[in-house]
């Protein structure tokens, strides 16, 4: 396993400001597969009178926990970025608890990694969310592929 | 039989930015994104001021796409629900200025949301707006057009599926 791969890609993860900003945290990183996990937090509140956290800030945790996937894969380059991003919410969150998705890049071409994801609640046998998209697989200078 | 005198433009005006402050401002992570939203007549601008906290690639640097899919989706259930607060408004079943953080109008649930990123998101303000393509008693379809600089060089764009409010909001 190419451990500074997975160096690299937790370092530029946790250097994103916007990952900051909502307290992720990077609970695992290993080839081609990510977890990423957030707190419950007033301020991301979609819907005022129930308490839900707003589809939103799911989306930016998925996006975030797919690209993570996608840089820890063995195959990826330097960076990536998100061609596009579906998302099925199934149920809402429950007010309170910590949000914590799983990304998995299940297959990279030459260009393009292909993602899924879900994400849950202290309930994991309920996810409240679930995501496919395609990443961008950026070649480092000078390495063919 | 003559038409009642139309009420002073005014009047008509601030009913109206009331009752969309009120539904914009009445929730956390809109205010937590900064996304205000500009209105001319029944049209409403989303707007995305820059700021630092909104970078996802610091190297680049890029808008995190996240937060690009959460500003469009901010703007496809404000876009939705304005729809149905404006023609609730207009029939005068809906008094704007009795709406306050305590009887705000149900929001849409957002059934799934698919964004397309087209180019990325430069560190600078966004906009974006919202096109009811199908509103039904139980369901919607919205797409929505977001851009930065140029209004016809789309930065991502989005189509999402919603859940109407029961008794429409």
């Amino acid at each position: 396993m190419d451990n500074t791969k997975i160096k690299m890609a937790r370092q530029f993860i946790e250097a994103i400001p916007h990952a900051q900003a909502l307290s992720m945290r990077l609970d695992e990183l290993e080839e081609g597969v990510a977890q990423i996990s957030m707190p419950y937090d007033e301020k991301l509140v979609g819907d005022p009178e129930t308490g839900v956290i707003h589809g939103g800030a799911v989306s930016v945790l998925m996006d975030t926990c797919g690209g993570a996937a996608v840089m820890s894969h063995p195959g990826a380059g330097a960076g990536t970025a998100t061609i596009d991003l579906r998302i099925d919410y199934m149920r809402p969150a429950t007010p309170g608890q910590r949000i914590s998705a799983r990304a998995e890049c299940y297959h990279m071409t030459r260009s393009v990694a292909f993602v899924r994801a879900v994400a849950t609640d202290e309930d994991t046998a309920r996810p409240v969310a679930s995501a496919s998209g395609a990443f961008t697989v950026e070649r480092l200078p000078g390495k063919k592929p | 039989m003559s038409r009642p005198r139309p009420e002073p433009m005014q009047v008509v005006k601030q009913r109206r930015d009331a009752a969309l402050a009120a539904l914009v401002h009445g929730v956390p992570y809109i205010n937590f994104l900064g996304i205000e939203f500009d209105r001319r007549g029944d049209e409403l601008t989303a707007i995305l001021p820059y700021d630092d906290k909104l970078i996802g690639n610091p190297m680049l640097p890029a808008l995190h796409g996240g937060v690009t899919s959460a500003f469009l989706e901010v703007t496809a259930i404000i876009g939705l629900s304005w729809a149905i607060m404006w023609d609730k408004m207009e029939s005068g079943a809906l008094d704007p200025i009795s709406l306050g953080p305590e009887n705000l109008p149900r929001l849409p649930k957002t059934i799934d949301f698919t964004v397309d990123f087209l180019r990325s998101g430069l560190p600078r303000d966004a906009y974006a707006r919202a096109r009811v393509n199908r509103s039904g008693r139980r369901y919607a379809s919205v797409h929505v057009e977001g851009w930065q600089d140029q209004r016809d060089r789309l930065f991502a764009q989005a189509t999402g599926h919603f859940l109407m409010p029961e008794n429409g909001g």
